[in-house]
């Protein structure tokens, strides 16, 4: 890829980022579900522990029938969780007085699901009806999702050499659009009507109703109204969350609001980076030149006062050298003209004496 | 000796012995992850979707990796011009390093013939992940690029090796853009899972931990990789690259050192915005402290003083103690403090497969290392472009 394109990828990435995430970046405005999208409303006062609603999933969905029977209540003694073969479970929670409250566990369905945020290919999507899909046909299998999840709910199946996925209610969806039923599995089967499928906003008003009519009965908080940007399953309970396995630190920001932040600084660093760094590279370039010239100067320098002494040297050395051969010279045209003369003498006398 | 003698002795040493059983391993685990699953060689579980093919492989992998676009934006762009030796053992570290987590990440993957697909079929694009993929693969190949002009010149193509040559301050820049991204973001991944990391690692400034610490994980691990290479390469190193050698020690031990006093103010910080002083008494306080105050104030001490008394020795050794600290650090976030809340039964612990595959990946990295420095010009100049830096 270029690196034009990259940048304009990561201005897109930013920019998406920020229209997901507008609640935040605009400060006015939160998301509060799609208007008249479903949800559930479990009652863990209502709830018997009969497991129906386990039955009603694994028959809607078509999974495997387990081991041990619905029917076999023993199964309730130890804590469960969701499975590939049970989109959802129940737990029984035996309080300090020694009664028992019992709670369902399934996929929450997020109003901003982390899943979703999460995911890399946007296999996940909270749809306008309330349910979080899952499309398998899409996923790579990196179980970010899993990671995400504040719920603990998407399972894996790791067993599947070939074709694994990822595996979680879907608040019978699919179903439902097919028009094969009308409501999810497990509320149909649902004896006691602990559960109730419904418009969020009409679960919240019955959930409010409820807990008015009987405020000795109810613990004064409906789970799932506000817990992580609020989700489409609404739990009321007589018992603290806590006692009935449920977090209560997970505080009312949603998935994709913590990681916005992150996201948001994202664009920032292609588009100031090569600025900072060619600007650090420029000062060292600069830097390197001008201790290049400097030294350049100093050498030429040195060089100059050099040449300037030795050429003063030379000249001396020429003069005197000059001037040593002019005095040879003198002195070897004085000694033949004086060899000259003597010789002529000598002659002379020679020829005297002959 | 004869010449047969010679190459059997070169054929059975010790490191080839050691090597080709764990090689001969990694492909048995190989077929067996591939045709039974993960399942099969895995301690995964719905509770652990992410074990240490994801805590050290990719985590540990890109941090020590960091050396790459340390080394080389402090030669090329912040002025450290004698050093440039060193640039090239850096960038083959580091492009190995990347090459391998993405092998490593194939392993992990469900299905990682899709791999591709967030680029090519459908974006998540408010995926931290995402943004990791796309950086990683980006880098992954500005880092092949940094490298080919060695494998060019071994090669004898003498043109392309000039043109990508030419290109050096850009991809040097790019590349720290890149790295950048994509180590901080490693941290970000955790960002979304604050009710699942212990509160004393969990930080909105996880993603500032993760590249300030990756910085001298890169320095750290350059000094450490040219301690382990000297005695077996020192037959290809230039007298440039032994000549300089000390004294790069002495640049990254101190800047090192900086950086590590950095990193534990900003780690500092976040105890301290989020108010979690109370819970440094607990045992997962201790364990904090230990991390914090044994892998990152003291190597930034002892860097300190190696590069202040000249003491080559103890720079080394302070190398491996970052270096075991970073990878203390990652798996502290992805495996150790993750999860924190569940029994300990629930736990995840890694199965002598995973741990197999790991081993196998880091041994096929040091094969093709070693096998790359003692064919290309790495540790020396190629003698036909001696003179250009």
């Amino acid at each position: 890829m270029k690196r034009r394109n990259f940048l304009g990828l990561m201005g897109a990435a930013g920019i998406s980022a920020t229209l997901a995430t507008e609640a935040q970046a605009g400060g006015n405005i939160h998301f509060e579900g799609y208007p008249g999208s479903k949800g559930v409303l479990f009652d863990a006062t209502r709830c018997i522990g009969c497991r129906k609603c386990e039955v009603g999933c694994n028959e809607v969905n078509n999974l495997p029938k387990p081991a041990k029977p619905f029917d076999d209540l023993t199964v309730l003694d130890t804590e469960r969780r969701t499975q590939n073969e049970a989109y959802t479970v129940v737990n029984k929670y035996v309080q300090e007085d020694g009664t028992t409250v019992f709670r369902k566990i399934q996929c929450m369905h997020c109003l901003e699901p982390s899943c979703a945020s999460a995911c890399f290919v946007s296999a996940f999507a909270k749809q306008p009806s309330g349910a979080v899909t899952y499309d398998e046909s899409v996923c790579v299998g990196c179980r970010y999702c899993m990671v995400a999840c504040p719920f603990e709910i998407p399972t894996y199946t790791y067993n599947d050499p070939i074709t694994p996925k990822v595996v979680k209610c879907d608040l019978c969806d699919a179903n439902i659009k097919a028009g094969r039923i009308a409501v999810p599995g497990c509320v149909s089967k649902c004896p006691k009507e602990a559960l109730i499928f419904g418009e969020r906003d009409e679960l919240l008003k019955i959930a409010r109703n409820r807990i008015e009519a009987a405020p000795d009965k109810y613990l004064d908080h409906i789970y799932g109204e506000r817990e992580m940007g609020g989700t489409s399953w609404l739990y009321l309970s007589g018992v603290p969350f806590k006692q009935i396995g449920m977090r209560e630190d997970l505080g009312v920001q949603s998935g994709p609001e913590l990681t916005s932040g992150a996201l948001s600084v994202v664009a920032m660093v292609p588009a100031l980076w090569p600025l900072l760094l060619a600007g650090v590279y420029g000062m060292t370039k600069r830097t390197d030149k001008i201790n290049k010239k400097e030294k350049a100067d100093a050498v030429a320098e040195a060089i100059a006062t050099t040449q300037d002494k030795a050429k003063a040297d030379l000249k001396t050395a020429m003069e005197r050298a000059q001037a040593d051969k002019e005095a040879t010279v003198k002195r070897e045209v004085a000694k033949a003209l004086e060899e000259a003369a003597k010789a002529a003498e000598e002659g002379e006398k020679e020829e005297e004496g002959a | 000796m004869t010449t047969e003698a010679i190459s059997k002795k070169s054929l059975f040493t010790p490191f080839n012995v050691i090597a080709g059983l764990i090689l001969a391993l990694g492909a048995v685990l190989t077929v067996w992850r591939f045709t039974q699953g993960l399942g099969a060689v895995t301690n995964l579980d719905n509770n652990n979707p992410w074990g240490i093919w994801i805590g050290f492989d990719l985590l540990c992998g890109v941090a020590l990796a960091a050396g790459g676009y340390v080394t080389s934006s402090a030669v090329y762009l912040f002025g450290m011009k004698k050093h440039h030796a060193a640039v090239r053992p850096a960038i083959l570290t580091a492009f190995l390093g990347y090459l391998f987590v993405v092998v490593a990440l194939n392993y992990d993957l469900g299905r990682p013939l899709r791999l591709p697909y967030p680029f090519v079929v459908q974006s998540g694009t408010t995926s931290m992940l995402f943004e990791v993929g796309l950086c990683v693969a980006l880098y992954l190949t500005v880092l092949f690029l940094e490298f080919s002009p060695a494998a060019l010149e071994w090669l004898g193509y003498k043109r392309l090796r000039n043109t990508i040559h030419k290109c050096t301050i850009a991809l040097t820049i790019f590349g720290v853009v890149l790295s950048t991204l994509h180590q901080s973001s490693l941290g970000a991944l955790y960002l979304i899972a604050p009710s699942k990391l212990h509160p004393l690692w969990y930080s909105t400034y996880l993603p500032t931990f993760f590249f300030v610490s990756s910085a001298a994980a890169g320095m750290s691990m350059v000094m450490l990789e040219g301690w382990l290479s000297h005695k077996p390469f020192h037959n290809v190193m230039s007298d440039e690259y032994l000549g300089q050698h000390d004294d790069l020690y002495y640049g990254f031990a101190k800047g090192a050192s900086w950086v590590l006093l950095g990193y534990v103010f900003i780690k500092v910080i976040g105890v301290a915005v989020d108010n979690e002083w109370s819970m440094l008494a607990s045992g997962w306080g201790q364990w904090f402290l230990f991390e914090l105050l044994g892998f990152a104030l003291l190597p930034s001490l002892l860097y300190a003083i190696g590069a202040r008394e000249r003491n080559l020795k103890l720079i080394r050794w302070t190398a491996l103690l970052t270096v075991v600290g970073i990878v203390l650090n990652r798996l502290n976030v992805s495996l150790i403090a993750f999860n924190y809340h569940l029994p300990s039964e629930m736990r995840y612990f890694p199965s002598w497969q995973e741990v197999g595959v790991t081993l196998f990946v880091c041994t096929m990295l040091v094969v093709t290392f070693k096998f790359i420095v003692t064919r290309m010009p790495i540790f020396y100049d190629h003698p036909e472009y001696k003179d250009e830096h």
